[in-house]
């Protein structure tokens, strides 16, 4: 394990033993205990999983209802063990994957405070210290005598986030905490994220809020059906899972058709040349098939996309090839900007190969920006002016 | 021992033991004080069953108070076996969502029995007192012999708890066992009353049995009939220890297998 590694993830799967009938009685387990081998089907929530991430990453975990995203957090979590394969963390994970573990209902909003405290192994006496900060951060200074039960579900939300981000722990796991919650709320959940990013805090982040695995991910992992079809740039990512997901029906009924394995695509990029105004990449790709394929690349500053442009209209690919790429740098404000390319099946979309290079391009210029990725080079006319003079 | 009881372990022990004792007595009026008088009013009922109607002859001085300790020591075990055994599924939300030590689920629901025992203690106190039983030195034995019970009930539960994750049928079989158990301990009969020396030794050979003539023994009456006495000091007397022994590591061995798979089998 390389030092800032901090989990390897090393072809782990994940087998479920589901019972046709369960056996939960004796009795049942004594009539069938001959045939116990067959009472039972094997469920493979995951297969063959490998990945690694590294310390500081916000890393995200992308896939479907079922796909096996939770169950692999359990496993990172030594929630679950694994059937095949193994984990291993370096440095102290955060225990728990959602909110609210552990909230008893019949007991007070303070009660409940310090029993979170301690399943985060705090004791009494830290978490008293901390107690004031996490009941005004929820807001909820006047209902933490009232029971659990009769908060709303916003209240009890934001008394476990408030409890939850007072977590220590090198590495933190987090699963579908935005899915509640109203807008003021969730901005603080971007606040804190933003603040883990900025601390280079490592992150695993399971989510089906795309924006957000747009924001603040460094590197994701795609999952479908129990297996790791993706890893790389969260970008793409997110949007292959945006278009998987709208059109759910036709990639199934075209999944049936032709299975689709990224395995046989490769795709790589490099600036090959720069000059003052314009910039090259070059793209190396290559098929297994003779399926059309398109490219598309992402210009990203801070991790947000600022343009994106496909070769769909313009350039069909098979088989294998280089493309160049042509780049306007000159429209650039002061800044540092990354490409991202990806190679996507024309026939439904699918995303199957990303270049993992890291392509950067640095722009200096003494130009006054306040931040803005473009340098807007259109111009101005004056249409009318009249003097107003003053009214008051 | 250093490595279970980690600062965070004792936090979430002693979180766990309070919020159990919060939740138990949730909702009623007379609250904690219920720890207290439901031993009185058992006892008041086997008090005016066997003593005032039945005219029991247990053979011993202060046989009110030994029939009470007896009753409290019984329920101490029935009470931790039963509430454990429904503990790692009742804490299923916990088990499923975070990673917490499994033991400490157990322990902390056995902890709050405990509790109860020591204030059930304070009422055999004041009952000693008010039958003028004179302490003698032996008494300092007792929390030996209740350790006994506790490491046995500890076992049970643990084997239990975990065999109920998989078997739900568990419940309705420890409820028998349990009731089994109540009639094979010499809690409400006098030993004497047993049909031979056999009957007798063998009621002796149970752990329970033995531990309750022991604190008998140790705190009300030197009369009281041990398992020591039964079997002249031999080397069977050694037997119940020996089962108490091979129950807690057999259970501890067995949860241990178990604790693994509890979050998927839950």
């Amino acid at each position: 394990m390389h030092n800032d590694v901090v989990i390897e993830v090393d072809h782990v799967g994940k087998i479920f033993k589901l019972p046709h009938e369960k056996h939960s009685s004796v009795k049942s387990l004594i009539l069938n205990f001959y045939k116990r081998d067959k009472s039972y089907e094997e469920q493979r929530a995951l297969n063959d999983v490998s990945f690694t991430v590294k310390k500081g990453e916000f890393f995200g975990i992308v896939g479907r209802n079922g796909s096996g995203k939770s169950t692999l957090l359990k496993l990172l979590a030594g929630i679950y063990t694994p059937s095949r394969g193994g984990v291993t963390v370096q440095g102290k994970l955060t225990p728990f994957i959602e909110l609210g573990v552990g909230f008893s209902p019949e007991l007070s909003g303070r009660d409940n405070v310090f029993l979170s405290g301690a399943l985060l192994g705090f004791n009494r006496r830290e978490v008293r210290a901390m107690y004031d900060d996490i009941v005004n951060f929820a807001e909820l200074e006047r209902f933490m005598d009232q029971k659990l039960k009769n908060y709303s579900s916003g209240m009890q939300v934001r008394l476990a986030f408030s409890i939850a981000i007072r977590a220590r722990g090198d590495i933190l796991l987090l699963d579908e905490v935005l899915a509640v919650g109203d807008a003021a709320f969730q901005q603080k959940c971007y606040d804190y994220f933003e603040e883990l990013k900025q601390a280079k805090k490592t992150v695993v982040f399971v989510s089906h809020d795309m924006s957000a695995v747009k924001r603040f991910c460094t590197r994701a992992i795609y999952i479908e059906e129990g297996k790791l079809t993706y890893e790389g740039d969260p970008l793409a990512i997110a949007d292959e899972y945006t278009v998987a997901n709208i059109n759910p029906e036709d990639n199934e009924a075209a999944d049936e058709n032709a299975p689709i394995n990224s395995d046989g695509y490769k795709l790589d990029a490099k600036i090959t040349s720069r000059s003052a105004d314009r910039l090259k990449l070059t793209l190396n790709y290559s098929s297994k098939n003779d399926k059309e394929l398109y490219l598309g690349i992402s210009v990203l500053k801070d991790g947000a996309s600022i343009g994106e442009l496909n070769t769909i209209k313009s350039l069909r690919l098979k088989g294998k090839g280089t493309v160049s790429y042509d780049l306007d740098i000159g429209v650039y404000n002061a800044g540092t900007y990354r490409l991202t390319a990806a190679l996507f099946t024309l026939w439904n979309k699918k995303l199957v190969a990303s270049a993992s290079d890291r392509n950067e391009f640095v722009i200096k210029n003494g130009d006054e920006t306040r931040g803005a990725a473009l340098k807007l080079t259109d111009t101005w006319e004056l249409e009318r002016s009249v003097a107003t003079g003053h009214e008051d | 021992m250093r490595q279970f009881l980690t600062k965070q372990n004792r936090a979430l022990l002693s979180e766990l033991v309070r919020t159990d004792f919060k939740l138990r007595y949730q909702g009623s009026v007379l609250g904690y004080a219920w720890s207290l008088l439901r031993p009185l009013f058992i006892f008041a009922i086997l008090y005016v069953v066997f003593i005032k109607f039945l005219h029991v002859d247990y053979g011993v001085p202060h046989s009110a108070v030994y029939l009470l300790l007896g009753i409290v020591i019984w329920n101490f075990f029935n009470e931790m076996t039963v509430l454990s055994l429904g503990s790692i599924v009742g804490r299923a939300d916990l088990i499923r969502k975070i990673r917490i030590p499994r033991w400490i689920i157990v322990f902390s629901s056995s902890l709050s029995t405990v509790i109860n025992l020591l204030l059930n203690l304070v009422v055999i106190g004041v009952f000693m007192a008010i039958n003028n039983v004179s302490l003698s030195s032996t008494a300092l034995l007792l929390p030996l012999i209740l350790l006994e019970v506790y490491i046995l009930g500890l076992g049970l539960s643990l084997f239990l708890s975990a065999a109920f994750v998989k078997y739900r049928d568990v419940s309705y079989i420890w409820e028998v066992v349990m009731q089994a158990g109540f009639y094979l301990t010499p809690l409400l009969y006098p030993i004497s009353r047993l049909p031979s020396l056999t009957v007798k030794k063998l009621v002796l050979l149970n752990p329970m049995g033995q531990a309750i003539q022991d604190a008998r023994y140790s705190l009300i009456t030197h009369k009281t009939l041990t398992s020591h006495r039964i079997f002249n000091g031999g080397w069977h007397s050694l037997i119940p220890f020996m089962l108490v022994i091979l129950i807690f590591v057999g259970g501890l061995a067995y949860f241990k297998s178990q604790a693994n798979s509890f979050a998927e089998n839950l």
